[in-house]
């Protein structure tokens, strides 16, 4: 099943269907830079994302509020 | 059933198992090893209930430590600990197919510099120098001269932690530029991708390219024996080409499979949890 609920528009171009994929989002602080940012509205506590202003890794520390603080650094045993 | 997963972030990977074991209704129940304190005696409560626990730890040294703990709380856990043992552990890794007689490159293990210098001047220029813990081609060596050993040989002992003193020397695989990761359970290959790169390290981790390819029943049968080998589970077998044949050089035991996911056909995450649900079932008929 494709995600129809996702394609915010409809059109067909050139004899096929075109859309834009949206997701929802959600906005909160930065915990870096302090500015606004928004990410995927369905984040998970333990979740890793990255910063649309920095790419730093952020670490979703709350979902209810949102909060966010910086992901620890990279160890030397992690991996596969 | 009621799914534990251990965790302390969670990537791509996990998130793409949660979904898929939340979208067929089982429970899940996230534990963060960071928070939780592991009795010898008695286990967390987060773990009563529990039909089976998935180790999605990031840390290696956890891993290895926490499903020894999850074992004795008789909950079972995969991988299990001495796959866990076997995978996170490169020397043992290599001992371990070498003994059930999986192709995999000649390796030596020594413990002092002018041992290891022995060992790489008998294998020739270039040989590789791996750390016995690690992962995404960290640490890795590509020895192309006397010159460079001597230098790498030294800093590794001078500067090392003491696990960097157990040196492990390997040849060289003149591969074609790729190598192959298979993702399998207990043996059985869920899907393969192939990773290129124009660097010696071909780790999808370092940016490699990636590409489906088909499992050849060759590929399948050294997937399945490298399983064996190490205990069996859900696995990543990396295998090389070798011209006319594989080798196996590596089998990953927390194994990463978003880049897998996304260049195959194959719903990975949905093979994993079919493969959880008849674990699981396993369990409750043999209880």
């Amino acid at each position: 099943m494709y995600p129809f609920d996702k394609f915010e528009a409809f059109k067909w171009v050139g004899g096929r269907l075109d859309g834009t994929m949206t997701e929802d989002t959600i906005t909160t602080e930065d915990p870096i830079t302090g500015e606004e940012i928004e990410i995927p509205a369905d984040v998970e506590v333990g979740e890793i994302i990255d910063s649309p202003i920095t790419g730093a890794e952020l670490e979703v520390v709350s979902v209810d509020p949102i909060s966010l603080e910086e992901a620890p650094e990279l160890e030397e045993d992690w991996g596969e | 059933m009621n799914v534990g997963v251990l965790y302390s972030r969670i990537r791509r990977d996990e998130k793409l198992l949660l979904s898929e074991l939340r979208d067929r209704g089982h429970e899940v129940t996230k534990i963060d090893v960071r928070k939780e304190r592991f009795g010898v005696h008695e286990p967390p409560a987060v773990f009563e209930e529990l039909d089976i626990v998935v180790d999605r730890c990031l840390a290696t040294s956890r891993s290895r430590y926490i499903t020894r703990f999850v074992d004795a709380y008789d909950v079972p856990v995969v991988n299990e600990p001495e796959t866990a043992a076997v995978c996170a552990d490169k020397a043992r890794n290599s001992l371990v197919l070498a003994n059930a007689d999986v192709p995999t490159p000649a390796t030596e293990v020594t413990f002092t510099k002018e041992a290891a210098m022995e060992s790489i001047e008998e294998f020739g220029y270039p040989c590789v120098l791996k750390p016995v813990i690690g992962s995404w081609g960290r640490l890795m060596a590509k020895i192309d001269s006397r010159d460079a050993a001597e230098a790498i040989l030294e800093h590794k002992e001078t500067l090392g932690h003491y696990e960097h003193k157990v040196f492990y020397i390997q040849e060289f695989v003149e591969k074609p530029g790729r190598d192959i990761r298979v993702v399998a359970t207990d043996g059985d290959p869920i899907a393969a991708m192939a990773r290129s790169s124009e660097h010696w390290l071909t780790n999808a981790a370092r940016g490699a390219e990636t590409e489906p390819i088909e499992i050849t029943p060759e590929m399948a049968d050294l997937v399945e024996r490298a399983s064996d080998a190490v205990g069996g589970g859900l696995l990543g077998v990396d295998l090389m080409e070798t011209g006319d044949s594989f080798t196996v050089h590596e089998v990953n035991h927390t194994v990463e499979f978003k880049a897998l996911n996304e260049v195959t056909q194959t719903d990975v995450p949905a093979a994993v949890v079919d493969w959880l649900e008849a674990r699981v079932r396993n369990v409750e008929v043999t209880a």
